[in-house]
């Protein structure tokens, strides 16, 4: 049964679910070590963004802009690149350089490869310093997508091709690569490195936000690039691996790109959420390290299994509404599903390739509006979504379980691990505990006519 | 409490157990007995009194482990929900200061809260050191002019069981009787059917399900003067004298308090269930009967004929959803009989049945309703239950709380039927949320993921 896509039919989005591209593309390059991301266009497009960084994750996020202004628009945005990576390098001294094009420059027509070429020309002291150039169009993708181009951009521009000689598949026995998706948050990378650590595994992270992202306190008071993430020395060493480990469908052609280029060999994963896909995951890694799955995560196992037993009760048969990215409203379609519950609705802001195995009847490209119809519609006990999809369950008076991206109207969200057999565990009791907050089957108190009472 | 008076409510003419040597007020065996104690039962067959002040006179033990833990709903005063106790101290059993606290302890209920009465349970250490609970109550009263009534249930009395009848002599011995009821409004007489004052005891209101039937009485003209004790309140039980038929819901728990009605008021009273569509009906039935009223029995004929017709049609899905699944029910006594009916309704095959609290009359029935090839379990041990639940091949344990741990560990699908659940079954409304419930755990995907072994075990 394929699915269908309802597309847009309406003229005006009504409070948007999607984010832009190049929000995404920041994302990915915040978990390079030593980094700047930064905007090709009008100074807006680089504070709203980094405003919503600021909320959700509560940490001072390094985000730059080449300000186009009216002359630059007009006349042509080249020198303004070449420009802000100057003063960049030279005032901020990241290593590495995050350059993504917005709906400005792509609609005026800025060659960023040109652009580039000419700072290399201009600006040969900065030779050892990297640049990831990515087109990121407002007007095209989203979050998810966004991220995903970086992730790739990153790739071609940092990874040696195995024509160079420097890297040989499988060189390195106990490393491995970790291709870490949009939907990932810093909590379950963080998850996900115990899990290679209990299989004596060494995992390269690409992009890695739980080493830059995941709020600690440094020692030093202000750095203005990213502390943590990817060093850019081991993203060189990703070719000497045994495998790659992709998660999330939407880094499908980063994967493509990678495998092309270094010849490790992949294995993809939609997502890790619920028993049979963290029962894959750790089945593979185990066979990968040669090592037997660790007692530790067996009992996880069996505790997640107990869990699940007992959270049907509330989350069987629960009508649920869902608005969020393809890798995450089909990981959060399989979670809920497995347990029984129904998806009522389920909206997502973009096309990606997870939409294809959602199994579900159809889907709808729309807004948190079409999501509150939807869910009114289908009867939705539960909300499955960002904080803007906290104004819809206010006026649905529904629950809503905070996924995604942005979380401001409550902390932690960015700490969150949902992935494993730990991670999907706490899911379920949330999901369950929200649906037994908000009784709906509950029989409405009826008061004989006859009745003695007075109170 | 006196021995002897403990042996007069043990000795209940109207129970069935009661020329059994296997009865459920026999003495429980130390190292094997499951259940609560006297307290207890005395407890939660009176808490659901919605504008009475609970007092638990004892230490920490009594209240502390069991307050807010009842699935019965009000709808209005929540005054039996605020957990209160005399919490007493070791100083208050040395220095005998119990009495004492307790005479406080009212008078706060009384200033914080404005109950309409006060019932105060005895528990085992005042009962030992002989703290004199029925003289306190009476100088409360007296002092405060609210009525504040003892019931002496101390836990070393005996059974829950037990417990259960202290609670109907208490009702019976202080309340019942001392208010006439309020007049049914003259809009509502001049309505031309006849309006018939009854009691429910016994019935509970677990999550509400009261609240499926009384519209139906409503229709039929029967005033509830009120239902012991489920959505109660104390005025309403003061007036119960005054019903011309009283129902013995689902439960031998109050029998008592029906016997003495009929012994001292001549009130009819007849044993009957609002689980399953059959019951209802019958429940109605049984109602026009005793009230030996024409009009009533045609006018109870046709409402039963509509409602049947009607959730037929909403149990139609489900019936074809649940058809041919085998059950294993295990709960205490009538219910075992009662919920059979239930789920005969549904298409269920109920293959065996928990008979361990059950009376022989309540095994003639089962016979009568599913004949002699369903297995009869007489011991409720979980390795029992599961040991049938395998033989029979089961696809769903019906049963209390208590059991459902063990259902669940051993990844069996599972209904929870007692006090504490949070669905209502009753009248012919409940009978969709059963279905739907049993559906629910039936058909959920998590059954397959839980038994399924990991690739890494399947491999080796």
């Amino acid at each position: 049964m394929s699915i269908t896509v309802l597309k847009r039919t309406k003229a005006m989005t009504v409070n948007p679910l999607k984010v832009s591209a190049p929000v995404g593309a920041t994302l990915a390059f915040l978990g390079l070590n030593r980094s700047m991301p930064l905007m090709h266009g009008s100074q807006g497009c680089t504070a709203f963004a980094k405003v919503m960084f600021v909320r959700h994750f509560r940490e001072p996020i390094p985000l730059q802009t080449t300000a186009m202004d009216q002359v630059s628009t007009v006349m042509g945005g080249q020198e303004s690149i070449v420009e802000a990576l100057a003063t960049i390098f030279t005032k901020n001294k990241p290593k590495l350089i995050g350059l993504m094009t917005t709906g400005l420059t792509e609609t005026q027509g800025t060659d960023i490869a040109q652009a580039l070429g000419e700072f290399r020309e201009k600006h040969p002291e900065f030779a050892d310093r990297q640049v990831v150039a990515v087109n990121t169009p407002d007007f095209s993708g989203g979050f998810e997508s966004g991220f995903a181009t970086a992730v790739e951009g990153m790739i071609r521009t940092l990874v040696p091709p195995l024509e160079a000689g420097v890297t040989q598949p499988g060189r390195r026995q106990r490393q491995i690569n970790l291709l870490a998706g949009a939907s990932l948050t810093p909590g379950d990378i963080e998850a996900l490195k115990e899990m290679f650590d209990a299989l004596e595994m060494r995992a390269i992270v690409l992009p890695d936000i739980s080493d830059s992202l995941d709020g600690h306190l440094t020692a030093s008071d202000f750095t203005p690039h990213t502390i943590g993430g990817t060093p850019l020395s081991e993203i060189t060493l990703m070719g000497d691996s045994i495998a790659t480990l992709v998660i999330g469908d939407s880094l499908n052609s980063a994967a493509d790109l990678l495998h092309e280029k270094t010849g490790v060999p992949d294995y993809r994963f939609s997502h890790l959420l619920g028993l049979d896909a963290v029962d894959r995951f750790v089945d593979l890694l185990s066979k990968l390290a040669e090592r037997p799955v660790p007692p530790r995560i067996e009992r996880q196992r069996a505790q997640l299994q107990d869990a699940m037993v007992d959270c049907h009760f509330m989350i069987g048969l629960a009508p649920v509404a869902i608005a969020a990215e393809p890798d995450q409203l089909l990981a959060m379609t399989e979670l809920l599903q497995g347990m029984g519950a129904e998806i009522v609705a389920a909206v997502t802001p973009e096309r990606g390739p997870a939409l294809e195995k959602l199994p579900l009847v159809e889907v709808k490209l729309g807004d948190l509006e079409d999501l509150e119809m939807m869910a009114k519609q289908g009867g939705a006990h539960l909300l499955v979504g960002n904080s803007h999809v906290s104004q819809s369950a206010e006026r649905l008076q529904l629950p809503l379980l905070h996924c995604g991206f942005p979380q401001y109207d409550r902390l932690g969200g960015y700490q969150r691990s949902w992935i494993g057999y730990r991670g999907t565990r706490q899911a379920l009791f949330d999901i369950a505990n929200l649906l037994l907050q908000h009784p709906h089957s509950e029989i409405e108190p009826y008061r004989s006519r006859y009745s003695q009472k007075r109170d | 409490m006196q021995q002897k008076d403990i042996a007069v409510l043990l000795d209940e003419p109207a129970c069935a157990h009661n020329t059994k040597a296997k009865s459920g007020c026999a003495r429980p065996k130390p190292g094997s007995t499951a259940g609560g104690c006297a307290f207890d039962g005395a407890q939660i067959a009176l808490l659901p009194i919605a504008d009475v002040a609970h007092i638990v006179h004892g230490t920490i033990a009594c209240a502390g482990s069991s307050w807010d833990n009842r699935g019965t709903r009000s709808s209005g005063s929540t005054l039996f929900r605020i957990g209160m106790t005399t919490d007493l101290t070791e100083q208050d059993v040395i220095m005998g200061r119990g009495e004492k606290r307790l005479l406080h302890s009212i008078k706060q209920a009384i200033d914080s809260y404005q109950p309409k009465a006060v019932f105060v349970y005895n528990t085992c250490v005042p009962a030992l050191i002989g703290d004199d609970v029925e003289a306190v109550c009476k100088a409360a009263t007296e002092k405060w002019g609210i009525p504040v009534v003892p019931v002496d249930g101390a836990g070393f009395y005996g059974s829950k069981n037990l417990g259960n009848r202290i609670a109907g002599e208490a009702m019976f011995k202080y309340v019942v009787g001392t208010r006439e009821p309020v007049p049914v409004a003259s809009e509502l007489l001049s309505e031309g059917k006849r309006i018939h004052d009854i009691n429910l005891i016994g019935e509970y209101n677990i999550a509400g399900e009261l609240w499926h039937v009384l519209p139906l009485l409503d229709e039929l003209g029967l005033r509830v003067l009120c239902t012991l004790s489920g959505d109660a309140r104390f005025h309403e039980v003061q007036t119960m004298h005054c019903s011309e038929a009283n129902m013995m819901v689902c439960s031998k728990a109050m029998v008592n308090v029906a016997r003495k009605l009929q012994e001292k008021y001549g009130t009819p009273w007849f044993e009957g269930s609002f689980y399953g569509v059959r019951d209802v009906s019958q429940a109605l039935r049984d109602f026009a009967r005793l009230l030996k009223d024409e009009d009533l029995t045609q006018r109870t004929e046709r409402l039963i004929v509509r409602e049947e017709a009607r959730i037929d049609q909403f149990l139609e899905p489900w019936r074809q959803r649940l058809r041919g699944k085998r059950v294993l029910l295990f709960t205490g006594g009538v219910k075992s009989w009662s919920v059979i009916s239930a789920l005969q309704d549904l298409g269920l095959d109920v293959v065996a049945t928990g008979t361990n609290k059950s009376t022989e009359e309540d095994k003639q029935r089962i016979r009568e309703l599913m004949g002699d090839k369903t297995k009869m379990l007489d011991e409720g041990s979980p390795r029992a239950l599961l040991d049938t639940v395998r033989e029979y091949q089961v696809d769903v344990l019906i049963a209390g709380g208590r059991n459902m741990y063990t259902a669940l560990k051993a990844r069996i699908p599972f209904l929870d039927i007692n006090q504490e659940r949070e669905f209502g079954y009753a009248g012919y409304a409940g009978m969709v949320e059963l279905a739907r419930q049993l559906a629910l755990t039936l058909e959920s995907p998590v059954w397959p993921a839980v038994r399924r072994k990991s690739p890494w075990e399947h491999a080796s």
